[in-house]
């Protein structure tokens, strides 16, 4: 069975703040989970599914139901870091498909700027089996995906120029959205001339840290059919864990070279058909490798695909990140899976900035990626139309 | 200037693997089904999903698979700045996540050869545990 078109995103909303000192963590969860249910036109009292991942306090899904006041028959709580949100829309999806659920609601949110936990994983991660081995090399984030980038170099020959024109890309994006973290359009040289943290990315090769959140409402096509706002098909999904491959890892490619096709494949489409893509970007290098694993440029090819202007919008090859993404606009709990989605769907309905608005955008990808590219990744792709 | 080294708690499953260290010998497991030497230290096979493992006193030489020079971290490894985070390959397969010690940074490059070195380590209470496995380069 397949769960192309069966189910819809009826809302999304992303919180407009990016420095919440006085809010908690649950308000914020609550803020745009009210927010999601209002721009479909629902309330609380519709959601019969509810999905949150690490980002949620206490008991997790346990604790948000009863702080919201759901009543759910259908939780699920898959921790997969950024990616979480979109696996949980699958999850979402296949549900409303095989007819379990009607309104599932999808929350993140977090304070990494005041008080909350930072970048670099869940508390779980002292007792991972993994641990010893791992954790003693002062490894930071962004020095791990320093390792992905400078073997990607090796290879490839990629280099930081062709990096830094994803930042450039999501500043010029960035500079129309007034909620954006930073709105300044910055050049290759500001790239380039910024401090370096872990050769060879430098601090503008790195997302930003936010506070906030988001949230999406995926409902049934009985409910979709009598709300007044566009609802948007989730015409394929496809997740992928890419392990440590048994202590052999190769560190220029994601597991977006299995969720890619799967959800290619679901939705009946191919990477030439795709007229927008909200692409997860940790940092530069993550979007570089992940155009290539989707299949949108030749691997070893991100480098010069990105460098032609192809993401820059409204009118390059392939827009990207409209609204700044982790880059420059948000990046919520250090986790940019969320606003992956809410940016694509926006796209879809012709909401985006007028500016960046990708003309007659029928069809997007949303994509993120969880853990981290020096070990252990979890990749889920989403394709989505504007119509069936 | 010498990195922080905060040794690991062995278990029953990694125990081999740090009393070689503790004699200065890297010490790996591998799969007595399918002969695949197993990273990271573990007593089932990813590759066949056996859980009869062995061990073995490796070479202790291998080739810089991947490697970045952090100048800016949080917390503690601040203060030894730059330093190098590496994937090295060894000579029997596994790619192993370190830190390359005894070299200049600014000189390093991807296949360059390199030799485990054991440096000491001690837990959160100042105890002395296994010693760190960590690589220095032998040919550039």
């Amino acid at each position: 069975m397949s769960i192309r078109g069966k189910a819809f995103i009826a809302g999304v909303h992303e919180h407009p703040e990016r420095h919440l000192p006085d809010r908690t963590l649950p308000q914020i969860h609550a803020d745009v989970a009210l927010g999601a249910l209002s721009d479909a036109g629902l309330s609380t009292s519709d959601v019969d599914a509810y999905y949150s991942a690490g980002d949620a306090p206490g008991f997790g899904v346990l604790s948000m139901v009863d702080y919201l006041g759901l009543d759910c028959h259908y939780i699920n709580d898959t921790e997969t870091g950024g990616s979480s949100y979109l696996v949980h829309a699958q999850h979402a999806a296949t549900a409303i498909a095989a007819g379990h659920i009607d309104v599932a609601l999808i929350t993140l949110a977090g304070k990494p700027r005041t008080g909350g936990a930072g970048p670099g994983g869940s508390g779980r991660v002292s007792a991972a089996p993994e641990a010893p081995f791992e954790s003693q090399w002062g490894m930071s984030v962004p020095g791990g995906y320093a390792l992905a980038a400078q073997r990607h170099m090796h290879e490839f020959g990629t280099t930081s120029e062709q990096l830094a024109e994803v930042k450039v890309a999501a500043s010029t994006h960035a500079q129309h959205n007034p909620n954006a973290f930073l709105q300044d359009v910055v050049t290759v040289d500001e790239v380039l001339d910024s401090p370096m943290i872990s050769d060879p990315l430098r601090r503008l090769d790195c997302c930003v840290i936010t506070d906030g959140g988001g949230a999406m409402v995926i409902v049934s096509e009985a409910v979709a059919d009598r709300l007044a706002r566009h609802c948007i098909p989730i015409l394929g999904t496809g997740s992928f864990v890419k392990s440590s491959q048994s202590g052999r890892i190769d560190l220029t490619h994601t597991g977006a070279v299995r969720s890619g096709p799967l959800a290619f494949s679901e939705a009946g489409v191919t990477p030439s058909d795709i007229d927008y893509v909200s692409v997860y970007d940790s940092f530069t290098i993550t979007v570089l490798i992940t155009l290539e694993d989707l299949g949108f440029c030749e691997r070893g090819a991100g480098g010069q695909f990105i460098a032609s202007g192809a993401l820059r919008a409204p009118h390059g090859e392939l827009p990207f990140n409209t609204d700044g993404g982790g880059l420059c606009n948000n990046h919520p709990a250090n986790r940019g899976g969320m606003t992956k989605v809410i940016e694509a769907v926006r796209q879809l309905r012709n909401e985006a900035h007028a500016e960046v608005q990708v003309p007659d955008c029928e069809l997007a990808v949303a994509h993120g990626t969880g853990g981290s590219l020096a070990t252990r990744s979890a990749s889920s792709t989403m394709v989505l139309g504007r119509s069936l | 200037m010498k990195l922080p080294a905060r040794a690991a708690q062995p278990n029953s499953e990694t125990l081999p693997f740090f009393e070689g260290a503790e004699q200065g010998l890297l010490v790996l497991p591998r799969c007595r089904e399918c002969d695949f030497v197993i990273w990271f230290p573990r007593e089932i096979c990813p590759e066949c999903g056996s859980q009869d493992v062995g061990w073995f006193e490796a070479s202790g030489d291998g080739s810089i698979y991947s490697f970045t020079v952090t100048r800016r971290i949080p917390g503690g490894w601040n203060k030894v700045t730059p330093f190098v985070l590496a994937y090295v390959e060894l000579d029997e397969g596994p790619r192993v996540m370190t830190n390359i010690v005894e070299c200049d940074p600014e000189q390093l490059s991807i296949g360059d050869r390199v030799q485990a070195v054991f440096e000491e380590a001690t837990n959160r209470d100042g105890e002395s545990g296994p010693p760190l496995l960590r690589f220095r380069v032998t040919e550039s």
